[in-house]
């Protein structure tokens, strides 16, 4: 099973710099709760619960871009994703690994940003909160391997959000949907498929990506 | 396998069959009785939107060839295709306002499922162009490039799916686009037209690989000359 | 002319319009190529008349 310990190893390397350096994770959660407050001026009086929960979606995303940006920013630093290639072990797995840090650090922005939610809007139902879990599924997915091939290139900053947006409509179209709708499990159903189908094509191309 | 095909002849194919599948709109297909003399939109709307798809088909198979058997032509050809589909998708998207302006009053419904769907996939295939642009010429551009191409067609599917979902549940349709009821005669034009649009699609494809294969051989010459 | 038939007329002008569009951007291709062409031939001429230069250097 070294398979999947390579993954491990790999997600826990990334998880223990970011713990000692502590750029990314901070900006994100501060990122997420400015825009919350931004958000509030943003929505007239009467607004509905459900334009809220449409702009918790967007900035959900956005913070998820924040973060996706910096996934591969520390290996372009130091030079090191050759080494990382070269590694005896297979590529798909620097993917797995990533996307897995990426997750977490997800995942702990959406346990400030979810309460915070509660807090300044609306209440937050399961719905809600199966449907924010299984959108970082695809987002940490596919905004890893995005982020790979945006690093190859110049303008990466710019080039990350143009590659992911097109192909995050899907997901928050599932989340919002699974948020306000009443049909919540179709729209569940629809982002579990999203996340199984996409994290295939990543996990089987991302060899492609870092490799000549 | 190389086919041996005639430019000049897939051209004249190209102009004979247009020809005669503008005139066969024009004359011949009757006219539509409930939506009047605006269905004829959709004897160009909707192949061209079909053709956009098959050029965006022929881009990922060939990125899928790059991948797998490293032919060297294939990654300029998946390029080339990919630039034919866009420019068929911005056309998809343009005579489809116009439908809608004409059948529903308004250049743009959300509800239109095709348009929606359209539009969502202009922008991820524009992203492509960023791509190609922001990455050195070389193997990793062309590797990248293959991927996203081949993330093109599974986001077909899907963003159809999420976006009737959306149009279902989230947002009330006010205009359904009912599929036009089509008689045989219609059919025939319908079918003949889109063969029509994929003679020029193809023509337009390989007049611009021709272009683009001219390019790098002059360059070749140029670095061996200099 | 009808309303409706000003729009149909504008949705296959449109598809006209672009065809048209690309032939032009083709034609001033083939510009660019004809100069490039053009310039290649000239250095290629050039290395040709230094070739028996450097032939009767070589002997001698």
């Amino acid at each position: 099973m070294t398979y999947l310990a390579d993954v491990g190893t790999l997600a826990r390397k990334d998880l223990l710099l970011e713990l000692r350096a502590r750029d990314t994770l901070p900006a994100m959660l501060l990122f997420v709760l400015s825009t919350l407050v931004v958000f509030h001026f943003v929505l007239p009086g009467d607004s509905s619960k459900l334009a809220a929960t449409g702009l918790l979606w967007v900035a959900l995303l956005f913070t998820a871009l924040l973060g996706l940006s910096r996934s591969f920013a520390a290996e372009r630093e130091q030079g090191v994703i050759d080494g990382l290639v070269l590694a005896p072990s297979d590529r798909s797995a620097i993917w797995l690994g990533k996307a897995l840090s990426i997750l977490v650090f997800l995942g702990l922005a959406e346990l400030l940003a979810l309460p915070a939610f509660a807090l300044f809007f609306a209440d937050v139902d399961g719905s809600l909160v199966a449907g924010v879990a299984l959108a970082d599924l695809g987002i940490a997915a596919v905004g890893t391997l995005l982020a790979a091939v945006a690093a190859a290139g110049r303008a990466r900053e710019l080039l990350l959000p143009l590659l992911f947006l097109p192909l995050a409509i899907p997901i928050v179209i599932g989340g919002v949907g699974a948020s306000v709708s009443a049909h919540s499990a179709r729209f569940l159903g629809f982002l579990a498929v999203y996340d199984a189908i996409f994290a295939l094509v990543c996990w089987a191309s991302f060899e492609y990506v870092v490799t000549e | 396998m190389r086919i041996r095909y005639s430019l000049p002849a897939l051209a004249s194919a190209a102009l004979v069959l247009l020809t005669t599948a503008i005139a066969l709109i024009a004359y011949v297909a009757p006219e539509d009785a409930d939506q009047g003399l605006s269905q004829k939109i959709f004897y160009f709307h909707v192949p061209i939107a079909l053709t956009a798809y098959v050029m965006f088909g022929w881009g990922a198979w060939k990125a899928l060839v790059h991948l797998w058997r490293r032919d060297p032509a294939a990654d300029l050809e998946s390029y080339v295709a990919i630039h034919q589909g866009v420019i068929f998708g911005a056309l998809t998207l343009v005579t489809g306002s116009i439908w809608a302006k004409v059948s529903w009053g308004v250049w743009w419904a959300w509800s239109s499922n095709q348009l929606v769907l359209f539009l969502v996939l202009f922008l991820f295939y524009a992203a492509y162009f960023m791509l190609r642009f922001s990455i050195e010429p070389g193997p990793r551009r062309a590797n990248s490039s293959a991927v996203y191409a081949i993330f093109g067609v599974a986001l077909i599917p899907v963003s159809f799916l999420a976006i009737r979902l959306a149009n279902d549940f989230i947002h009330p349709t006010v205009f359904t686009s009912r599929g036009p009821q089509m008689s045989g005669l219609m059919f025939f034009t319908f079918c003949f037209s889109w063969a029509a649009l994929l003679t020029l699609a193809a023509c337009l494809y390989q007049v611009e690989l021709a272009g683009k294969r001219l390019d790098a051989r002059l360059r070749e010459l140029r670095e061996l000359l200099a | 002319m009808t309303t409706a038939e000003k729009y149909v007329a504008a949705a296959y002008l449109v598809v006209f319009l672009v065809v048209l569009a690309y032939v032009l951007i083709i034609a001033a291709k083939l510009q660019r190529l004809e100069r490039e062409v053009a310039e290649l031939s000239e250095l290629a001429r050039a290395r040709k008349e230094k070739e028996p230069e450097r032939k009767a250097v070589a002997v001698g």
